[in-house]
């Protein structure tokens, strides 16, 4: 038996968050004895690249290197992945949590008569039957569920189990699939996505401006500190809204949920539908010129004061620190 | 043309979030229900594309009898007509059966609905359906467009958002900004009152996860304050005592 994991790629690298997926499946797969590891990889990319899924934990990848499914065509990734899935004879099937990971989750649970758990953020007990525990209300609660059927499907959301880093490259295995036109129906006709910036929903730090950075040319101080830092930028609602920033980098309850180490709020007043997107954050600063902001009550870590005094030095003391 | 707009009935974004009945039931004192925001900016694209293209529109809500005032407020924003499927929405799979058996019978061109909803946050009926119905499903959509049979649609993505066409019928899960929330006018509202909403019996029960008992993160401790003056304590701080430096 194997438990099978979904790997996304961007920009020629495979995606973290896919890499924890991997480290989870192993997790779950030395609790459960569900055999060894295996990915699945649509479209081009490297072998050397997928091979290093193996240090994840996957002992095998199997690459579907047809181009078509370079772009992430959603029904054309579900097929293909339920083909590979039923090949293998698998009864798990891995992934994380994403804008495309998602989508094509939902067309698989139909596909593979699956109960599909989205939001994991623990291993599975399978003490008696299965539960397992998932992130319900925007991070604001948990709810113990249990699964009845015999094939699922767990969409793992970040920092659910360590990144393992410790396994032997993994073996690539090239397949090709027969896949029908229909499965096509929808075309991307062209994408825009900005390249080499650290991904929001991937990243380990991310640092947010919202209205108190009073507008868009004053972004530099978000993104000087976000540089040292090694960060991801992001914002408020209002501050999307209004156009200061790209609408991807919106994070909070109708937008990017993240759930990074450290998370860097300034200017940032801390409403209850921001916090919704951060309250998976392992630790929260919080800068703000105004010392009843409700962001303090969410915070780890304040500073009270002007933004554009304390960036600076902020920036500095974190440059002098390497 | 027919649209379908399936909402859904959650607790206001700013709700306090509390379990009774020893963690197994969702505490409703005091919470006031809303239409989904997700679902929310579904449905006023969907009103502008029943102007825009003389298209009809339906919105449908698997729940008890609790959520006809928000199939009433979505009727006072622009639909048409409401259906609600008179049972308690299990899980995603279960309500994906009922949105399909619904959409069987009625033949929609198009489907929308929230990326997700903000109680359970599957972000998974969409693409139940889609697949269910044999119809493409793409999520989450920021930007929806229609001419002739062709839908363009702008999808957001890591980083960016994709372009992308597909034919008509489809299924799609929106969020912003497809179109700006609409507040329900005082005709709105008095015309709600008298539009047809149908009650439906759900089909048979499926049975693929159930929970049993819900728990709040733990509180967190008060804040530690550094001065302005001092940051490096700070840069200290996240590096000696959090670690996440
Ligand atoms: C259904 C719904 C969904 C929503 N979803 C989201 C969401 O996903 N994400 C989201 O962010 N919001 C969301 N909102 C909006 C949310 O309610 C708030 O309006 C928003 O988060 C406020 O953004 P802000 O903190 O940037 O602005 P403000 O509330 O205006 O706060 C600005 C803060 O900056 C501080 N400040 C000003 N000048 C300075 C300075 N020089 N130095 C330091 N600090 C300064 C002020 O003290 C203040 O605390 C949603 C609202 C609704 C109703």
């Amino acid at each position: 038996m194997s438990v099978l994991v979904y790997i996304e790629h961007a920009d020629g690298s495979v995606k973290k968050t896919s890499l924890e997926a991997v480290s989870y499946a192993k997790a779950l797969s030395e609790k459960t004895s569900e055999g060894e590891i295996v990915a699945v990889a649509l479209g081009s990319i490297s072998s050397d690249e997928l091979a290093k899924a193996g240090s994840a934990g996957a002992s095998k990848v199997i690459h579907v290197n047809d181009d078509k499914l370079s772009s992430g065509i959603i029904q054309a990734h579900a097929e293909a992945v339920a083909q590979v899935y039923k090949q293998l004879g698998a009864k798990t099937l891995i992934l994380s949590k994403s804008s495309l990971g998602d989508a094509v989750a939902a067309r698989l649970a139909i596909k593979l008569d699956a109960a599909l758990i989205s939001n994991v953020v623990d291993l599975p007990d399978t003490g008696s039957g299965y539960k397992i525990k998932r992130s319900i209300y925007t991070g604001k609660a948990f709810a113990e569920t249990v699964v009845n059927k015999e094939h699922k499907i767990l969409a793992v959301k970040k920092n659910a189990v360590d990144l393992k880093s410790d396994g032997a490259d993994a073996v690539i295995e090239t397949v090709v699939l027969e896949l029908s036109a229909d499965n096509f129906a929808t075309s991307i006709t062209s994408t825009d996505k900005t390249t080499g910036d650290i991904l929001l929903p991937e990243a380990d730090i991310v640092v947010s401006g919202g209205r108190g950075m009073k507008g868009p040319e004053n972004w530099g101080l978000i993104e000087g500190l976000a540089k040292e830092l090694g960060a991801a930028t992001g914002c408020s609602k209002p501050v999307s809204d209004i156009g200061w920033r790209p609408h991807h980098e919106h994070v909070g309850q109708t937008g990017v949920k993240v759930a990074p180490s450290l998370y860097v709020a300034v200017g940032i007043s801390g409403a209850i539908q921001h916090l919704a997107g951060v309250n998976s954050s392992k630790c929260i600063v919080v800068i703000n010129k105004d010392a009843e902001a409700p962001f303090f009550k969410a915070a780890d870590y304040g500073i009270v004061g002007d933004a554009f005094e304390v960036l600076p030095k902020l920036t500095e003391a974190v440059k002098a620190l390497k | 043309m027919k649209i379908l707009v399936c909402i859904t009935h959650v607790p206001d974004t700013t709700s306090k979030i509390q379990f009774s009945d020893n963690n197994t039931k969702f505490d409703k004192s005091g919470v006031q229900f809303i239409i989904g925001p997700y679902d929310d900016y579904a449905l006023a694209r969907a009103v502008e594309l029943k102007e825009q293209l003389g298209a009809s529109l339906t919105v449908l809500n698997v729940g008890e009898v609790e959520t006809e005032p928000t199939l009433r407020k979505a009727l006072a924003i622009g639909a048409d007509d409401a259906i609600r499927v008179n049972t308690f929405p299990k899980d995603s799979l279960f309500v994906a059966q009922q949105i399909a058996a619904i959409a069987k019978q009625n033949n929609y061109d198009l489907i929308l609905m929230g990326r997700e909803s903000i109680d359970f946050n599957g972000g998974m009926v969409h693409g139940m359906v889609g697949e269910m119905l044999g119809m493409p499903s793409v999520s989450p959509v920021m930007k929806l467009e229609i001419e002739g049979n062709t839908v363009k649609m702008a999808r957001e993505i890591e980083g960016g958002k994709e372009y992308l066409e597909a034919k008509l019928p489809l299924v799609a899960g929106c969020q912003e900004p497809i179109a700006e929330w609409k507040i329900p006018n005082m005709r709105g509202i008095m015309s709600a009152r008298t539009k047809p909403l149908q009650v439906v019996d759900p089909l048979e029960e499926s049975n693929a996860s159930e929970v049993i008992s819900y728990q709040l993160p733990p509180a967190k401790g008060a804040v530690k304050l550094v001065d302005k003056d001092n940051v490096e304590e700070l840069v200290r701080l996240l590096k000696n005592e959090a670690k996440v430096l």
